[in-house]
């Protein structure tokens, strides 16, 4: 059982050489598909064993913590890595058609082992308790995803890769220096050892900087408000099934790891006290309203996702920054609910930018009548970005608005209604593009004639859509399973 | 007192210096080079600060001997040996973007660049 942990990492980490080194898209596209499977179906299996609140633990090398590094997961490690996995399962389901129109076929293999390498170090995140160890593993899911948006058709992917890999660097060796801060004063790097010895250390003024530092670092990864810039070129400019796997992990892994620092390794009251919860509380407030605002002025669909994006991690903020069972709730739920959403509207944008080559709205005018399938599962995530009940996006929402109630915070109730209400505005402007504008002669680009391929959606693109689509239904009818998972994360956080 | 302060931290200082250096000049330069030479130094300060934080007064390599007692703490070093190699690896990819936006653009200055891709 405890060994089943490190197979999560050590798969991945195995495989992708392997996969570099085969000079075929099928076998390399087939092993990328394996790898996520394996990996969703171990952590759903441990999922299943730690929902109840207990956790299993794996010490790397045999090495006792806190001397070694320990894998402790509990269901909010699991929960991450159940995310990540199965937003693997469907971005590698799309890329089988997607990668090869976009991509270069030497370059294929790379291709398929750096999304191995960027899967590895997501998963990596998500279960490790050491936090050098997390350290490396950011570095290792970053490095694969500057060089898998570089790859992207347009030279803009370049300069995008380019300002991210500045901007996720100056990230990471800031959550360095904070780490380096937090070593100074505890003498430890594990994160349970660190918060059970935190009273003896708790006066050094270095643990209060090297919060800041690590929050300053991490905050620039999950792109939350003032620290996004780098998010919409890099998410629109990388290929398809790229922008389909971080817009959906990346982020959230992040707020993951916020989470972590905040709940786990520092006490409560400690950054309580900062008024950290009211300086993120606003910052979330600001980045659903930017966000959703900026979204409503977008003309292209990818870049309207992308500042959408912005918005909902805002909503994740608010969440964690409200400070009780609910609200952490919220936010773990708005993880995998958005995740869900966002990953099934990039798949529709997908397979609207192999249709017709373009994701510019006007240039998309009408399709939505020639490819109704694919329409109304986009229609469908549009309705969960909104929050229309029966939805995941619902379900989030409620307990966003119930935990502000809760707490006597009128302000976030109608940031969340104005929000909502601007998450109308920009899902309106993709339907009514798509569906209702009248019909234009499409502007089709470099569309190789005779290819018949080109005229329908491949049924890889449209399972992976429509997996997506039901899902977002069906968590937001069975609230039980991502409910349960999601408060008995929030329970063990709050425990501390 | 204050004189002690300074002078008893005086590897901090440089470290501190050093790591403004280079934030300064990836803030600071158009060049895409000369961004990431800023990077690695802004890196370098951190691995700096890491292995100076290890250091004991008067402590020895830590090789267990029965002539000595006091050892630095070998840790710091070792992560370090790490974020070396991250630090590498992410300079080696910066250049090898740098190559290809060469390529493409025909320069490596950021705001040629950017004027170039506003006006698509």
């Amino acid at each position: 059982m405890e060994q089943l942990t490190i197979l999560l990492i050590v798969i991945p980490l195995m495989v992708a050489p392997i996969t570099a080194l085969i000079p075929s898209e099928k076998i390399t596209w087939f092993l990328t598909l394996a790898v996520c499977l394996i990996s969703f179906a171990i952590s759903s299996f441990i999922l299943y064993q730690v929902i109840d609140g207990t956790h299993v633990i794996y010490e790397l090398g045999g090495w006792r913590p806190p001397w070694g590094i320990e894998y402790k997961i509990d269901s909010l490690n699991a929960f991450v890595a159940l995310i990540v996995s199965g937003i693997g399962i469907l971005a590698s389901l799309f890329a089988y058609r997607s990668v090869p129109s976009e991509i270069d076929n030497k370059t294929i293999p790379l291709f398929y082992a750096a999304f191995q390498l960027c899967l590895l170090g997501l998963l990596g995140i998500a279960l490790t308790g050491d936090i050098f160890n997390l350290f490396v593993f950011l570095e290792i899911s970053s490095l694969s995803s500057y060089a898998l948006i570089s790859m992207g058709k347009h030279r803009k992917a370049l300069s995008a890769a380019f300002s991210y890999l500045i901007l996720g660097t100056i990230g990471a060796t800031f959550f360095l220096i904070g780490v380096g801060f937090l070593f100074a004063a505890s003498g430890s790097l594990n994160t349970a050892d660190i918060a059970n010895r935190f009273s003896s250390f708790e006066d050094m003024q270095l643990v209060e900087t090297a919060l800041i530092f690590m929050i300053m670092g991490i905050a620039l990864k999950a792109a939350i408000f003032p620290l996004h810039s780098w998010l919409p070129n890099a998410y629109v400019h990388a290929p398809s099934t790229v922008g389909i796997f971080l817009s959906a992990t990346a982020t959230k892994v992040s707020i993951y790891v916020l989470l972590r620092i905040l709940y786990d390794l520092y006490p409560i009251a400690y950054w309580v006290e900062m008024l950290l919860p009211q300086i993120m509380l606003s910052m979330g407030c600001v980045a659903v309203i930017y966000g959703s605002y900026r979204a409503c002025q977008q003309v292209e669909m990818k870049r309207l996702l992308a500042f959408s994006s912005i918005a909902q991690i805002g909503y994740m903020v608010i969440g964690f920054s409200l400070v009780s069972q609910l609200g952490l709730t919220a936010s773990i739920i708005h993880l995998f609910n958005h995740a869900l959403i966002k990953s099934t509207l990039f798949i529709g944008a997908g397979i609207l930018l192999y249709r017709a080559n373009t994701t510019e709205l006007s240039s998309l005018r009408g399709l939505g009548k020639e490819m109704p399938w694919t329409f109304a599962a986009i229609a469908l995530a549009g309705l969960s970005l909104i929050g229309v009940p029966g939805t995941v996006g619902f379900v989030t929402k409620w307990y966003l608005l119930e935990a502000a109630v809760e707490k006597g915070m009128w302000i976030v109730v109608i940031t969340i209604v104005v929000g909502s209400v601007l998450a109308i505005g920009y899902v309106w402007k993709i339907v009514d593009n798509l569906y209702f504008k009248s019909k234009e002669k499409l502007h089709i680009h470099d569309v190789s004639s005779g290819d018949s391929t080109i005229a329908r959606s491949p049924k890889t693109m449209t399972i992976a859509l429509w997996i997506g689509a039901i899902l977002c239904i069906f968590f937001g009818l069975n609230t039980e399973l991502s409910f349960q998972a999601a408060s008995s994360a929030a329970a063990a956080l709050l425990k501390a | 007192m204050m004189i002690d302060y300074m002078l008893g931290h005086v590897n901090y200082w440089l470290i501190v210096a050093v790591m403004m250096v280079g934030l300064y000049t990836l803030m600071s330069r158009s060049n895409l080079i000369k961004k990431l030479a800023g990077l690695a130094m802004f890196q370098t300060a951190v691995i700096l600060f890491y292995v100076s934080l290890g250091k004991v007064t008067g402590g020895t390599v830590p090789i267990v001997d029965a002539k000595f007692s006091l050892y630095s703490n070998p840790l710091p070093q070792v992560l370090m040996l790490t974020a070396i190699v991250v630090g590498v690896a992410t300079t080696a990819l910066g250049f090898a973007l740098v190559i290809r936006i060469k390529e493409a653009y025909n320069t490596v200055e950021e705001n040629e660049i950017s004027a170039m891709d506003e006006k698509e």
